[in-house]
């Protein structure tokens, strides 16, 4: 193999982005319903006011993300992942704040 | 290869019960996993532990890899016996929720016979195996001043890559990425097709890079603002004065107010990473008071106790 390297650009995730509910099943390689059945639990918050409409941001990728792997990896429930979620974030921002 | 010890990975002895596997699985991946954990190593640790547990959970393929018996060494040179690949048939199944990322050990023992049980059943079928490939996760530091300027940068990533005979096999794969102009800190950059290579035609799993900045002596971000502290002479804050400040854009002068106090924060607009809008760089004061070396340097201090007297606890009460 011949090594070569390639300068690769990407799409940077930023506050600008909004995904539409295919969008983001793409993006995270989730179902649908499993979406939908995340903004019931209330651990994704999409802005629009009906399924067809709902627009996506950056940090619901994120914790689709996350929530997908805790429950892959480690076999919680919808619950369990909403709530180390929620605890990941507040040690998230807690370490920011620690380190200025 | 290396010979791996699965028990001693688990921290488990060889008659443990399918119970005791499972309770040191779940156990040791919430201490490692990626997403939680704040081991250093955590990704190596809990890859290892996904591969370990998908062998002893098994029992097959448990085994199998008990028959190699117990005399070997973790990390000790290992070969299969030659008699390996009729010795044991582990069926489909190849790939699961850990696919790809196994060590050569793994698919020296379990990797091919897997392949061909999937073809078997593709051919059977009708059907062509493929799957997608995972999506890959990184953390990469950069220093604000790339944030700052934009620009190139070398990424050394441990990956899986399939060789000629299909097997996967762990390589360093190294990735110049474009790190653009304002990036923040806790932002990602996707890369399409930059993660796990999908199998028999599937599609290739994307690559997610997390940002985050190198500390820096002087600077510090939040979001798009810089923070930073500046040292000033008393009778700058006293007097006022234009003294130069350091920014990732270079140096510029700030003015400083006569009567300024230690703590006092100014705001230098657009100074911060760039982006619509630009964010700011704050400068918050602080007073560095010389240290009287000469009896006059002291004669000066005394002077002012006398002619400006003043107590800077008055607020603060009696104890």
């Amino acid at each position: 193999m011949k090594n070569e390297i390639v300068v690769i650009s990407g799409i940077v995730l930023d506050e600008s982005i909004r995904l539409s509910l295919v969008e983001l099943c793409q993006f995270a390689k989730a179902s649908q319903e499993y979406v939908i059945e995340m903004v019931e639990e209330g651990v994704l918050d999409p802005e629009g006011s009906s399924i067809h409409n709902w627009r996506f941001d950056h940090k619901a990728l994120k914790r689709l993300q996350i929530a997908l792997r805790l429950q892959q990896d480690l076999g919680l429930n919808l619950p369990g992942s909403a709530l180390v979620l929620d605890l990941l974030e507040e040690m998230e921002q807690l370490r920011r704040k620690l380190q200025s | 290869m290396e010979y791996k010890d699965y028990y001693k990975i688990m921290g488990l002895s060889r008659n443990a019960t399918p119970d005791e596997i499972k309770r040191a699985y779940r156990k040791l991946a919430r201490k490692y996993h990626p997403d939680v954990s704040k081991e250093v190593n955590a990704e190596a640790k809990f890859k290892e532990l996904g591969e370990a547990y998908e062998v002893l959970k098994d029992p097959k393929k448990r085994q199998a890899y008990d028959q190699i018996g117990r005399d070997w060494q973790h990390g000790q040179p290992f070969t299969p016996p030659p008699e390996w690949h009729t010795a044991s048939d582990f069926g489909k199944g190849f790939g699961g929720i850990h696919g790809g990322g196994f060590s050569d050990f793994f698919e020296a023992l379990f990797g091919q016979a897997n392949r061909q049980g999937a073809d078997a059943g593709a051919g059977a079928y009708g059907r062509q195996f493929h799957a997608h490939g995972s999506d890959q996760h990184a953390r990469i530091l950069i220093d604000l001043a790339d944030a700052f300027n934009g620009g190139e940068r070398l990424i050394t990533l441990n990956m899986p890559q399939m060789d000629s005979q299909g097997r996967v096999i762990a390589k360093m794969r190294t990735l110049n990425v474009k790190i653009p102009k304002g990036i923040k800190a806790g932002q990602r950059i996707r890369l399409i097709g930059q993660g796990d290579p999908g199998m028999g035609g599937g599609d290739n799993g994307d690559l997610y890079l997390e940002v985050e900045f190198n500390p820096d002596r002087y600077f510090h971000a939040e979001g798009r603002d810089i923070f930073m502290e500046l040292p000033v002479t008393p009778w700058e804050a006293a007097l006022g004065a234009t003294v130069p400040v350091p920014t990732l854009g270079g140096r510029v002068e700030l003015k400083i107010p006569p009567g300024s106090q230690a703590g006092k924060q100014m705001r230098l607009k657009g100074r911060g990473l760039p982006g619509t809008p630009p964010g700011d760089q704050y400068v918050t004061l602080k007073i560095v008071t010389p240290t009287p070396k000469t009896e006059r340097a002291k004669a000066l201090y005394e002077q002012m106790a006398k002619e400006m007297p003043m107590d800077p606890r008055t607020e603060m009460g009696r104890r």
